[in-house]
């Protein structure tokens, strides 16, 4: 057989494919970027510019005004989301912080020290992940109303760390499935016991593992506006989504300050996601059941 | 024996917090639903100590217009529009990024990016999108597309789909968007697809790059297309993702309160109302706590539905060596 006509075709013929795979993907990654597009623009723009011009025109110059007044406006008491910020970070740190350890612990008992009755365990915790939070919010309201915890950072942060439990053991779980159990092994035949095979063998290969939960607890948590929205009322404890909220409702019509603030707000999880976006990734295929 | 026990022990805050905050919440909820707890008065305990009226709370509760039909088929249609187009496109996304093109991590990083945002960061910028003032109307009508719009609107042929997108609160033909009843559902799905359907681009992505070459391979050999080889062997190989794929997102949907809550609030009128906004409203708006509660069991039991099968068909799956 003669092999260069056919050679030829195939070129002819995936060559134009490939051109519109092309094609199809800037023009996708395009629509994608509209809204990114809307918010930055639109975050840059003077308050007579947003009178006169749609969302789509670019500004005439750069205008940080509408980043200022997002964060703090200067009518009094007209919201802002500075205090969101500050809220969001002092809640959201230690929040990603306790539950990732607590998350490593379970983990690392549920998948090296395994018992009869570990699935049981596992499943009963893991259902947690999937109930729509509605079900157990009007107790939790009560609950931390009895306990005089209700609109402030520590109930907020003790919530999400409460109901963080079952991702955070079910990544760490899959985790260190892929930890050789020799390891283990070997170490618990020097005489280590469960809590010097964590410190010794477990902990120091934690690393990755900790950096996929920790990613996707911040993101999680940083993002998060049901329960924001009903265990926090006043300003003072509110957390960035719902200042933003707020924001949106008492600027009704300036689209600038909206945008900036919604560009804020996004910064830090954005920032996250941009650097560690292999990691993000990871955690949100492990958080689907499939490590 | 003792390390069994040393296991439980450390195991143990969480098995309880778990029994506590997920199980007995729960109950706590079923609980308030059969009380008559629909006033301002606040709990002196732990528990709702009113008296119990059964099942009124439910019978009221689908005697009301706005959750039953409204509420819930407006969430069935939307889990139906977001569900169906987030697969669609997140898919097309995963066999585009499969064709081992240049700049694939750039890409998938673009797609992906919105999940790394919060849904009132979504939906304050949608809501601007969306608003027929300033929005994308402003950006089409140029070119156009109003002109067009309208005689798509006015052609007798098409009528009877508006007529029912138009009763769904979906058709996004409709210049009004948000601001209108009967569209502003659908421009909602927009924006969740927007948000959602890199995750399933990723969920796609991961499965097509486990499944070995050979099988590649061998369809070549035997004379398949590309295009033969994901519609008859890849895509039907995808089946388990695709099944994680439409449970995790339908109790994404089923639950699904921020994004509504910022673009719409349930409106224009009802047309986006959503049982969580109803829920909201009942509870924490009208101090309505037992019907805020009777909203909150009918949503778990939807989600328990998809969910709870799912699980255990992990969970098996995860036996198996």
């Amino acid at each position: 057989m003669n092999t260069a006509p056919r050679a030829q075709e195939i070129r002819l013929r995936v060559h134009p494919a490939r051109v519109a795979t092309y094609i199809v993907l800037v023009l996708l990654a395009i629509l994608f970027l509209v809204p990114l597009y809307v918010a930055v623009v639109g975050s840059l723009k003077t308050l007579r510019e947003v009178n006169t011009t749609s969302i789509w025109t670019l500004p005439a110059t750069v205008d940080l005004g509408a980043w200022r007044s997002a964060l703090q406006p200067p009518l009094q008491n007209s919201g802002g989301i500075a205090s969101g910020l500050y809220n969001s970070l002092v809640m959201t740190i230690p929040a990603v912080v306790v539950s990732s350890f607590w998350g490593s612990i379970n983990g690392y008992v549920l998948s090296k020290w395994r018992f009869r009755g570990a699935d049981v365990v596992f499943a009963v915790l893991l259902f947690g992940m999937f109930i729509p939070y509605q079900a157990i919010l009007i107790p939790l309201v009560n609950l931390l109303q009895q306990l005089r915890l209700y609109d402030s950072l520590l109930g907020l942060g003790l919530t999400h760390i409460i109901y963080g439990i079952p991702i955070t053991t079910l990544i760490f779980r899959n985790y260190y499935a892929s930890i050789p159990t020799e390891l283990v092994e070997a170490a618990k035949m020097d005489g280590a016991g469960i809590s010097a095979v964590y410190r010794l063998v477990i902990l120091p290969l934690s690393i990755p593992g900790f950096v996929v939960v920790a990613i996707w607890q911040f993101t999680n948590i940083w993002n998060e506006f049901l329960f924001a929205v009903t265990l926090t009322s006043a300003p003072t404890t509110q957390p960035v989504t719902v200042a933003l909220q707020n924001l949106a409702g008492s600027f009704a019509a300036l689209y600038n300050v909206q945008m900036a603030g919604a560009l804020i707000s996004a910064l830090p999880t954005f920032v996250v996601y941009v650097l560690l976006s292999r990691y993000f990734i990871r955690g949100l295929l492990a958080g689907s059941l499939k490590g | 024996m003792r390390t069994r026990s040393a296991s439980v022990l450390i195991l143990l805050p969480a098995i309880v917090a778990s029994l506590i905050f997920v199980y007995g919440f729960i109950v706590w909820t079923g609980f308030a639903s059969i009380t008559s707890w629909n006033q301002i008065k606040a709990l002196k305990n732990f528990l709702p100590d009113f008296p119990i009226v059964g099942l009124d709370n439910y019978v009221s509760l689908f005697h009301t217009p706005r959750f039953w039909p409204n509420d819930l088929v407006n969430n069935a249609v939307f889990t139906v529009g977001f569900v169906g187009l987030s697969i669609v496109v997140g898919l097309l996304l995963a066999i585009l990024l499969d064709q081992r093109i240049r700049g694939e991590s750039f890409f998938r990083n673009l797609f992906l990016l919105p999940m790394s945002l919060s849904y009132v960061v979504t939906g304050t910028i949608w809501s601007w999108i969306f608003n027929p003032h300033t929005g994308i109307n402003q950006l089409l009508d140029p070119f156009g597309f109003g002109a067009f719009r309208r005689a798509l609107l006015g052609l007798g042929l098409l009528s009877p789909l508006w007529g029912f997108l138009d009763a769904l609160h979906v058709n996004i033909v409709r210049p009004g968007l948000t601001a209108d009843p009967r569209a502003a559902l659908g421009a909602i799905v927009l924006a969740a697809v927007w948000q959602m359907s890199g995750f399933v681009m990723a969920m796609f992505l991961a499965g097509l790059r486990g499944i070995s070459d050979e099988i590649r391979e061998a369809a070549r050999v035997d004379g398949a297309s590309e295009v033969q080889i994901y519609r008859h062997i890849l895509v039907p190989l995808l089946r388990p993702v695709l099944v994680s794929v439409v449970v995790l997102l339908g109790y994404i949907s089923l639950k699904i309160f921020d994004l509504v809550f910022v673009t719409t609030r349930g409106g224009p009128g009802v047309s986006s109302d959503f049982p969580s906004i109803f829920l909201f409203d009942s509870a924490f708006k009208g101090n309505l706590w037992a019907r805020g509660a009777a909203i909150a069991i009918v949503m778990l039991i939807a989600s328990a539905v998809i969910v709870v099968p799912y699980l255990r068909w992990q969970l098996r799956q995860e036996g198996r060596p």
